[in-house]
């Protein structure tokens, strides 16, 4: 077969698909994504009748996986690295259900922050759920490991998180697959006591959990992922490198070989032998990893004196924040550095905005008359594109916290006493998290006005379908907003008048109010008339 | 051959279909490619760059460091500089001149040409308007590949090919329209 051209995320989706996936569940995320678009437009996937619509959360996403793996077949949950805390629930008590067929659980960490409000570090949760976590170096690894993830997975009979970080998901690169297998059959759980966790059957799994662990660990340490290059002369430094540090560590040498032993490290729990072997041979060791200082802290523990020094983020050989590259690695090891010319003190930054004819444009301007009157710090918003309604032209809103958030702290700010308190939040993440929100404000009839704005579409991500598309009125109405309070607008310029008089309206009842804010997103709208209008 | 180019413009401006055709072109010779996108936030009207990286060898990293580009292919101006710092002291330049204005500080024209043309090895073309003259006024990228790549070492046979292979779904219309885009940029 030829290669194939992909991201590390497509790779992935390729990989599971070659593997016997039935299903892929997931929320859309940077940098996760493009697993679940490159299934959707699959042909392959289209004739296995293989399942991957977007889920409502990434915690409706990873029980329903749950549901499917529970039933023997192959399954993926993906999202980004916060969606994991949406699923965190599900997630920790799978490690004690454990799975039936292969359950691999892809979380793509966004260290930078490129597209993202932090850049916590997947594998601690993978630490903190006992499970083991595998982290692809290259985009073939990223193809191999779903076979070999649906493997582990169905070995032990548990989940296994597979953690993808941004230059790995969106970097293409060349592919050799393997032949298809086929998908398993559907059976029922023999055991019927696996996924039922009363506190008196959860005490056995969760000793049985912990019993794994051993396991765990030998298969880290005969893990052919795991690779220990011992030979060499110069032991005054081992270095250890995680993920795809060990490209940047590569071309720091330009691709030639190394003078120091170095353990390559793509299979957790950190394989304890080969690092003993490391530290027992050389003089002191450097961690080299991408995302938060893991490893190292595993490593260093304490320092008590006498200890050979272990260096990486934790003690400024590396950043403490941010991505790798190669030049980061390159001092590290006290390298030569190099360096272009400077940036021209005439370039100016270009950060991303609304785009032309967006829109949240008009949402947000219109909205901005009313609130004049009030000054900043009375509009609460959410996640998604309309978060950038934070930046001029607009300064409309106050804050960006996590899926839902607006609505709950506006109910928050109001029961402190703020008037006017208002939330902003998209159809799609109002759908996400944002339902259970609007429940707490009817429930006490908090006084907020909620704007949902309905672009039809995920916009941020680019533009994916979600559950409670065409549905908006009807959840507020069955939430119990009351219908005289639910009222519509399409955000145009000539529309000024009634939008303000609607905001002026709302404002004034006490009480929930919800306004939709209807006009289809100008990207999906591009997309759409290109289809229909081909040149 | 080894080749580390810097792909750079704005959101939507069509540098990952030049990253497309180079990377089918490589392939075609079967070479090695890594190449990194920017998707997400970032996209939003932003600026926007990919790495990508050509080579017989193995190639390591996603990321080309800093100091070693070959070159810095860009369809905006004023994008052309922000990647400097990547740019090796004998790499090239190659960009369109028609600037991009989403921003209210942009800088003046000349002060952008001035600075592009510090850089010893360097070509500015309005491709925009070479686009036009060739009725194919949505390839301006394709201009500006056409200027690129003798400075690569791809021959216009190899390029073309690699065109025919990417924009045939979309018709022979658009096929034509960007051969005519990568002819006008290799006379320029």
């Amino acid at each position: 077969m030829p290669k194939l051209m992909l991201l590390g995320d497509e790779a992935l989706a390729q990989g599971a698909l070659d593997a016997g996936i039935s299903g892929f569940y997931g929320y859309p995320g940077t940098p996760s994504t493009e697993i679940i678009e490159y299934a959707q437009r699959s042909k392959q996937a289209e004739e296995n009748k293989i399942h991957r619509t977007w889920s409502s959360n990434e915690k409706t996403a990873l029980e329903t996986a749950l549901g499917m793996s529970a039933l023997g077949k192959r399954a993926m949950v993906t999202m980004k690295h916060v969606g994991l805390n949406v699923a965190a629930d599900p997630f920790m008590n799978s490690a004690v259900t454990g799975a039936s067929g292969g359950l691999i659980v892809a979380v793509a960490d966004d260290p930078s922050m490129h597209s993202s409000q932090n850049e916590q570090d997947s594998r601690y949760y993978g630490h903190f759920a006992m499970l083991p976590v595998l982290e692809p170096s290259n985009q073939q690894e990223c193809y191999d490991m779903a076979f070999y993830g649906f493997e582990l997975s169905e070995k032990f009979h548990i989940p296994v998180l597979l953690r993808l970080t941004t230059r790995l998901a969106h970097s293409r690169s060349g592919i050799t697959r393997r032949n298809p297998l086929p998908q398993k059959e559907m059976k029922k759980p023999e055991d019927m006591f696996q996924f039922m966790l009363l506190p008196a059957i959860a005490r056995k799994k969760y000793q049985h959990h912990l019993s794994l662990q051993k396991d765990f660990l030998a298969e880290s340490e005969n893990s052919a992922y795991n690779i220990y290059t011992a030979k060499r002369k110069n032991t005054k430094l081992g270095i250890i490198t995680t993920g795809l540090a060990y490209n940047y560590l590569r071309e720091a040498y330009h691709g030639d070989e190394i003078p120091y032993p170095v353990l390559k490290i793509s299979q957790y729990p950190l394989p304890e032998k080969q690092i003993h072997q490391l530290y027992a041979t050389c003089d002191e060791l450097l961690v080299v990893e991408e995302g938060m200082p893991f490893a190292e802290e595993m490593i260093k523990g304490f320092a008590f004196p006498g200890l050979k020094p272990v260096h990486g983020r934790l003690d400024g050989y590396l950043p403490r924040a941010g991505e790798l590259n190669p030049n980061l690695v390159a001092k590290a090891l006290s390298l030569p550095d190099t360096i272009g010319r400077p940036v021209p003190e005439i370039v100016v930054g270009r950060p991303p905005a609304l785009c032309v004819g967006c829109p949240h444009s008009d949402t947000f301007l219109s909205l901005n008359e009313v609130m004049a009157d009030y000054g900043r710090g009375n509009v609460f918003s959410d996640i998604g594109c309309y978060t950038l309604g934070f930046m001029p032209p607009y300064n409309s809103i106050n804050s960006c916290v996590d899926m839902g958030a607006s609505i709950t702290m506006a109910k928050g700010a109001a029961d402190s006493g703020l008037f006017p308190a208002v939330a902003v939040i998209g159809d799609s993440t109002f759908c996400h998290s944002g339902i259970t929100g609007l429940l707490d404000c009817v429930y006490d009839k908090a006084n907020v006005m909620i704007i949902i704005l309905d672009n039809s579409t995920t916009a941020m991500t680019g533009g994916q379908n979600y559950t409670g598309y065409g549905k908006l009125e009807d959840i507020c109405l069955g939430i119990g907003v009351e219908k005289e309070h639910i009222r519509v607008f399409v955000p145009l310029k000539k529309n000024y008048p009634e939008i303000i008089q609607i905001y002026k309206e709302e404002l004034a009842y006490n009480g929930v109010s919800v306004v939709i804010a209807r006009r289809e997103c100008i990207q999906t709208l591009k997309k759409k008339n290109k289809l229909e209008t081909p040149e | 051959m080894k080749k580390d180019i810097i792909l750079a413009g704005v959101g939507g401006q069509g540098i990952l279909t030049v990253a497309a055709i180079l990377g089918t072109a490589a392939i075609k010779r079967g070479m090695n490619l890594k190449q990194a996108e920017v998707h997400g936030m970032s996209q939003r009207g932003g600026d926007v760059q990919s790495h990508l990286r050509l080579s017989d060898e193995t190639i390591w990293s996603d990321l080309i460091p800093f100091g070693s580009a070959d070159m810095i292919l860009s369809v905006e101006p004023l994008e052309a500089l922000r990647y400097l710092p990547y740019l090796k002291d004998d790499g090239w330049i190659i960009t369109n001149s028609t600037p991009f204005k989403n921003i209210p500080n942009y800088p003046s024209e000349e002060d952008i040409y001035a600075e592009i043309k510090k850089i010893p090895n360097y070509v500015l073309l309005n491709a925009d308007a070479k686009a036009k003259e060739q009725n194919a006024s949505r390839s301006m990228n394709i201009v500006v590949l056409g200027a690129a790549i003798k400075h690569l070492g791809f021959s216009s046979e190899e390029i073309a090919e690699a065109i025919k292979t990417i924009f045939a779904p979309k018709g022979d219309a658009i096929v034509e329209a960007n051969l005519r885009a990568l002819q006008a940029g290799v006379d320029n």
